[in-house]
Order: structure tokens, then C-alpha cells, then sequence
């Protein structure tokens, strides 16, 4: 072989990625951010004009602020609200399968099928089941003999909604990472833990869950990041009003703004500010991690 | 105007997607915008784009008209949704990949008909055999430019009447023949909100007169000739109309008369299926809505009444964007599609009122009967009544978001438990935030 070949051709192989990469990931981000300085509409994009920062003073303090503010505090309730019971119960569900079970590989493989279904059609079914119409959350409450709730209209009962739709389709998903993260735990510490006494229960504590911290620090930050550009559940979930997070915004997330002003409203410089704010939010939440992960490895 | 449809959404991204991975793979810049315009074997392929209920499928229009021209093939592209047809829209005209045909709604017609995007499309009044003086006057010029271009020809408008369920209002106690219904709100649509009161007072249990407050807002709004816009200006906050509207709903939303609930969205179609109120606002085009809604079932128990006062609500235009490959293809297509014989006959498959008025006088127009609702009405009559009778109203580049925020603004009062200034605040910092 030549040394050209031996020294080009990783290059080469390695290139198709990196050229993706920069037609679809770097040439919009620099795009967007050249955008995000200009006032600009959707169907006018040739005629862009400059308006320095006003796009982002507009949304911190300006005539958006209120929807901005709103927004990112719905992107972290919602991303609380899916997030966390969202993982607890994939731990929980993980440990079970760890278990000698019968149908153990059917079970494995169901886990997946609701994280395989498209976000429609999953939404479109709980919009159906908590719809006030007929719903089968109302008509379950009405067996307790608690009122019809009006789950869309509510912050609170909406921002619920939508989590359990975003947990129904990530539990699985999650749970199939940690018993992975599981299967590589001795059987010996299990059993050591056994001849010394231990419940099924504290071997969960003081084994599994030790041994699997690094795993639970990576899903952490994978739906953190997921939970901030949440946007296909809420905005199916509000129908003629999706647009905008519901007809009181009860919950636009930024995805959802982001979308609202660029293409409902048709101003995309806003539309790119609030994208780079997004984005500067994803690279802080990285930093964090890098951080923690940093200090997780000098504590062992 | 109904609901999103989801599937179709998600298959566009997907190829959307792959179409774009695949050209990077390449590493060619241009890939084929859409399937228009290939001349291979000496044909020409034509495609609509459209949203909501046009009716030439099911009238049969496409078939016909590529028989008489053995050269053409034409494809239609549906969406249910004019919102997300809109956003489309605006997407491709900056980025490519417009239908040789485009569908407009009138809410959009005055921004489409504006400097900044008149040059989108080419001018129609010169296509073969288009015929102005047969149109609605106002519907022409509604899609004709400040320099005298018409780059959109009328398809259809939307006369408002009432329909409402016979067999909730006997029960409610009130008169149930067409004829006394509409006397009961005659002139004025205050009366019709006394009316809700009077029905509620003694409804069959769990219903309501009304399905939406939005759609009372809208109805009163859309029957007056001063809107949202007045001489070229944004004049919402003043407008007596809107004003009037706006009281009118909250007294329905206060008096529990309206069941509250989102127009076209899946809880709304429930609801006719299961008869839980006596009344819609019905522009023409929402006969199709009740027959497919209601379902079999319910077949024999609406009718159909005059309205409180005669306005318009809807429509729609066909365009030809300046871009397409086929564009003299195309303007014959338009022409052809919204001459008066074609707009008859959609008028009988699934109810759009022509905006061709020569249509009128075609049999089967003004003497139609809806066997669905109210079949002993003179339907026909009602909406080509109406269609003349309506006052054009100014309207302006964005009135179709203001529809949208003001329907929204409603249901802050309905649904969200606002007060009616809360819910006026909220929606007039939409609207700012939004339309400058």
C-alpha cells in the first residue's frame, strides 16, 4: 500500500459524516445565528434587515418576555414532570426484568414498542383519552365520583397530560439501558450481599444503583436535553391551538415558541434567537454534566 | 380549517428528510421540487395544492377535465388544515417547491394580493375564458392588487345560516319550524343570545344551544362590513363589531349557553355524534362537517335557518404561482375549474357556495335540498340569498391570524375561566407580540 492510501482513506471514510455534518448541523447553526440578528420574514427571506440584538432584548424584556419567561418555565416543569417519574420507573422496571421471569425475552422486547411508535399517533391517543369529550381519564375520575376535568384548558392538568405521554414513550426506552448497565454487574456482589442478609430491596440500593451511576448520569442528560426541545407531544396535544402551547400558552415550551414565531407568525430572526437561546441552554446543561461527571470520577 | 392531519405531516418530514440525506449523499445541489413538470412521453402533470373540502375529487372535476385533455395529468395535494397548508405555503415560497395550483383562503388573500408577495403569482384575468363579470363582485376584487392584477379566482364563499337540531329545541320548548326559528333572532344577533338563554333555561338535560363561543364571535364579527381592518389600518380596538362580538360571547360563556368547545378539533366532532348541543353557526361549508359528524343517526334532526344577520365566513381562491413550469397549463386548469358549471357542481357534491354567481341560475343550485338537513328547506335558497346579500367588509394582510387569535381569545373565557378583560388583555398582547 502506498502511504497516501494508508494515510487518506480513514479520511476518506470518515468523510461522508463530517460533510452531513457541516451541510446540516454547522451551516444552520451559523445560518440561524446570522439570522437571529435580523428582522426577517418566512416568506421573504432574501430580504432581511438588521436589527442588531433587538431580537433578543425583545425576548428577555420586550414584547415577547412574557411568552419567553412563560415558556422557559414550562420547559422546566414539563421536563421535571416527564423526566423524573420517567426514570425512577424505568429503574424500577429494569430491576424486575433483571429477575429470572418467565416470557423474560417477550417482556424485554415489548419495552421497546411504545418508544417505536411515532409521537402522532401516541399523542393523538391520549388527546383522545383525556378528552373531555367522552375521555377515558374523565370517565375513570367518574368512577371515584370526582368531577369532568377539563385536562387541556388546566396549566397543571395539561402540563400532567402531556408528561404521561412522554413517560408512556421513554420508559421503556430507558429501562432497556439499565438493564443493560445491570447484566454488567457481578452476580458475585448479589450473592455476597444475599449470604450477608440483605432484601431483595437493599440489594438494590447499595448494588444495583451504586454500580449504575454513570448510566443513570448519561439517561439523565439524555432526556434533559430531550425534555428542552420538547415540542411533537405538546404541540399535537393542543390541536387548533398546539401552535401556541394552548389557548393561555399553559404549555409552550421553547421548541413551541420557536416554532410560533417563525412559522405562525412568520417572524423567523425572532424565530432564530430564541434557537440559539436553546442552544446555549443545551451547551450549559453539557458543562454541568462534563462537571459532575468530573467530580463523580475523582470521588471513586 | 378542520383538524391537523397528523399522518400526513410526518410522512412529509420523513421524505422530506431522506430526500435531503439522499441529494447530500450525492453531493448534487438540486433535487426535483415536487412531481410537477416533467414533459416525459409529452405529458404534462399538474398539481393542486389545496386544504380542507374543495369537492373536485368527489364532483368528479379532475377526471373530466383529463379526458377533454388527453395531454394533462393532475395530482392533487391535500391537507386538512389551512393553518398548516398556510405555514407550508409561506415555507416554499422563499425555499421552492410550490404546486402549479395553489389554493388561497380568504383570510389570506390580502397579504397574498400585497406588494411583498403579489409577484408570487401571475395574474389570471386574461386566462382562457374566465369571464369576470360572473363573479361575485367583492370576491374579484378581494384578489385583484392595487395595480390591477387578479391573482386569485373565487372559488367558493361562505354565506352564514343557522343550523340547529328540531328535536332539541321542541324538547327545550322553543318553535322548531324553520321559518319561526329564524324570526326568533331576526336582525339581530343579541336576540340570538336571548334565544341560547331561553332554550338553556329549560334544555334537555346536559346540552347546550351552542356548540362554541368562538364560533358566535366569528359569526357576529364576519357579519358586519367594518372588521379588524379600516382605510388600510389595523382598527381592531375600536371596531363596533368586534366590539359587540366580544360582549356577545361572554354573555353566552356567562349564561352557560355554549357547550365551550374548540371548533374542528376531535372533542367538537364528538359532540355532534352525541347531541349535546342545539346550534351551529353554519356557513355553507359546514353542512359537510354536520352530515359527517352527526352520522346516520342522527340524519332527520337538524335544520337549517336564517341567520340573524347575512355575512360571510370562509372562501377560497385559486392561484397559480409565477414559479411553476407549467403556468398556461395551469391558468386553463383555474379557469376551467371555477367556470360556473364546475362550481355547480361541487355546490351539489358537498356544499361550498359558488362564488361564481352565473352558477346560481344552474339548475340544482338555488333549488337545492340537503336530504341530511332539513330536507323540505329551500337550502339552495337560503345560501344563494345570502351570497348576494353579503356586504364586502375591508380586510387586511392579517386577518386570518386575527381570526385565529380572537377565536383563541374566546376560548380564554370558555375553557381557561378568564374574565372577559382578562381574557381582552391577553389577546390584544397576542396580537402585539404577534402583528405589527
Amino acid at each position: 500500500m502506498h502511504r497516501w492510501d494508508t494515510k487518506g482513506t480513514p479520511y476518506a471514510l470518515v468523510a461522508p459524516f463530517f460533510l452531513v455534518f457541516a451541510a446540516f448541523g454547522l451551516f444552520p447553526l451559523l445560518y440561524t445565528g446570522w439570522l437571529s440578528f435580523h428582522r426577517v420574514s418566512l416568506y421573504n427571506v432574501d430580504r432581511a434587515e438588521w436589527v442588531g440584538l433587538r431580537n433578543y432584548t425583545d425576548l428577555f424584556t420586550g414584547q415577547v418576555a412574557h411568552y419567553f419567561w412563560n415558556a422557559l418555565l414550562n420547559t422546566v416543569t414539563l421536563g421535571a414532570l416527564a423526566t423524573i417519574p420517567q426514570l425512577l420507573m424505568a429503574l424500577g422496571l429494569a430491576h424486575l426484568l433483571n429477575y429470572r421471569l418467565r416470557a423474560r425475552g417477550f417482556l424485554r422486547t415489548a419495552l421497546l414498542a411504545p418508544y417505536a411508535t411515532s409521537v402522532a399517533a401516541a399523542t393523538l391517543v391520549f388527546a383522545l383519552i383525556f378528552s373531555p369529550e367522552g375521555g377515558m381519564a374523565n370517565w375513570l375520575l367518574g368512577l371515584f365520583g370526582a368531577g369532568p376535568v377539563q385536562w387541556e384548558a388546566g396549566r397543571w392538568t395539561s402540563q400532567f397530560a402531556i408528561s404521561v405521554i412522554v413517560t408512556w414513550r421513554w420508559t421503556g426506552y430507558n429501562a432497556l439501558i439499565y438493564l443493560a448497565a445491570m447484566q454488567a454487574v457481578p452476580r458475585e456482589l448479589y450473592e455476597a450481599a444475599a449470604l450477608d442478609g440483605a432484601s431483595r430491596w437493599q440489594q438494590f440500593l447499595h448494588v444495583t444503583v451504586p454500580a449504575l451511576r454513570p448510566t443513570i448520569l448519561f439517561t439523565v442528560i439524555v432526556s434533559t436535553i430531550g425534555a428542552t426541545q420538547l415540542f411533537g407531544e405538546p404541540y399535537l396535544f393542543g390541536g387548533q391551538s398546539g401552535h401556541q402551547g394552548g389557548a393561555d400558552h399553559q404549555y409552550e415550551t421553547l421548541g413551541i415558541l420557536m416554532y410560533d414565531q417563525g412559522f405562525h407568525s412568520s417572524m423567523l430572526g425572532r424565530a432564530s434567537a430564541v434557537a440559539w437561546i436553546m442552544f446555549a441552554l443545551l451547551l450549559l446543561i453539557g458543562l454541568v454534566n462534563a462537571l459532575i461527571t468530573r467530580r463523580l470520577r475523582a470521588s471513586q | 380549517m378542520p383538524r391537523p392531519s397528523l399522518p400526513r405531516l410526518r410522512t412529509r418530514s420523513a421524505v422530506l428528510a431522506s430526500a435531503a440525506l439522499a441529494s447530500a449523499l450525492v453531493l448534487t445541489g438540486c433535487s426535483s421540487s415536487g412531481d410537477g413538470g416533467s414533459p416525459s412521453d409529452g405529458k404534462t402533470t399538474l398539481t393542486v395544492g389545496t386544504f380542507g373540502t374543495f369537492g373536485y375529487k368527489e364532483a368528479g372535476l379532475y377526471d373530466a377535465y383529463m379526458k377533454q385533455n388527453p395531454g394533462i395529468t393532475i395530482k392533487e395535494n391535500p391537507t386538512t388544515v389551512e393553518g398548516n397548508y398556510w405555514t407550508a405555503l409561506q415555507t416554499r415560497l422563499s425555499g421552492g417547491g410550490l404546486d402549479d395550483v395553489q389554493a388561497l383562503e380568504v383570510g389570506r388573500i390580502s397579504l397574498a394580493t400585497s406588494e411583498d408577495l403579489a409577484d408570487a403569482f401571475v395574474d389570471l384575468s386574461d386566462a382562457p375564458g374566465v369571464d369576470k363579470k360572473s363573479y361575485l363582485p367583492w370576491k374579484w376584487d378581494q384578489a385583484t392588487t392595487a395595480d390591477g392584477r387578479t391573482i386569485g379566482l373565487g372559488t367558493d364563499v361562505g354565506p352564514m345560516a343557522i343550523c340547529y337540531r328540531q328535536d332539541l329545541f321542541k324538547a327545550a320548548g322553543l318553535p322548531s319550524d324553520p321559518e319561526s326559528v329564524g324570526k326568533l333572532w331576526a336582525g339581530d344577533w343579541a336576540k340570538f343570545v336571548e334565544a341560547a338563554q331561553r332554550y338553556q333555561a329549560k334544555a334537555p338535560k346536559g346540552t347546550f344551544f351552542m356548540d362554541s363561543a368562538s364560533g358566535l364571535f366569528n359569526a357576529v364579527v364576519s357579519s358586519s362590513t367594518v372588521q379588524y381592518y379600516k382605510d388600510g389600518k389595523l382598527a381592531y380596538k375600536d371596531s363596533p363589531s368586534v366590539e359587540n362580538a366580544w360582549d356577545l360571547a361572554a354573555k353566552a360563556v356567562q349564561g352557560r349557553t355554549s357547550q365551550g368547545l374548540k371548533m374542528f378539533d376531535t372533542p367538537w366532532q364528538t359532540a355532534f355524534s352525541k347531541s349535546t348541543f342545539a346550534t351551529t353557526v353554519c356557513p355553507s361549508w359546514q353542512q359537510a362537517n354536520i352530515q359527517q359528524f352527526s352520522g346516520p343517526a342522527n340524519k332527520g334532526k337538524w335544520n337549517i335557518a336564517q341567520p340573524p344577520a347575512a355575512g360571510n365566513w370562509g372562501g377560497s381562491f385559486l392561484a397559480v404561482p409565477s414559479s411553476g413550469k407549467n403556468v398556461d397549463e395551469a391558468k386553463k386548469l383555474v379557469a376551467w375549474l371555477t367556470a360556473p358549471e364546475q362550481q355547480a357542481k361541487v355546490f351539489q357534491k358537498v356544499g361550498n357556495i359558488p362564488a361564481n354567481q352565473a352558477a346560481y341560475d344552474l339548475p340544482g343550485v338555488v333549488d337545492y335540498k340537503n336530504a341530511y338537513i332539513g330536507p323540505d328547506a329551500a337550502t339552495g335558497l337560503i345560501f344563494s340569498t345570502a351570497a348576494k346579500a353579503i356586504k364586502p367588509a375591508e380586510t387586511g394582510p392579517r386577518a386570518g391570524d386575527l381570526t385565529g387569535a380572537f377565536g383563541t381569545g374566546v376560548l380564554l373565557m370558555e375553557q381557561n375561566g378568564k374574565s372577559p378583560a382578562e381574557a381582552w388583555n391577553a389577546t390584544v398582547r397576542q396580537i402585539d407580540s404577534t402583528i405589527q
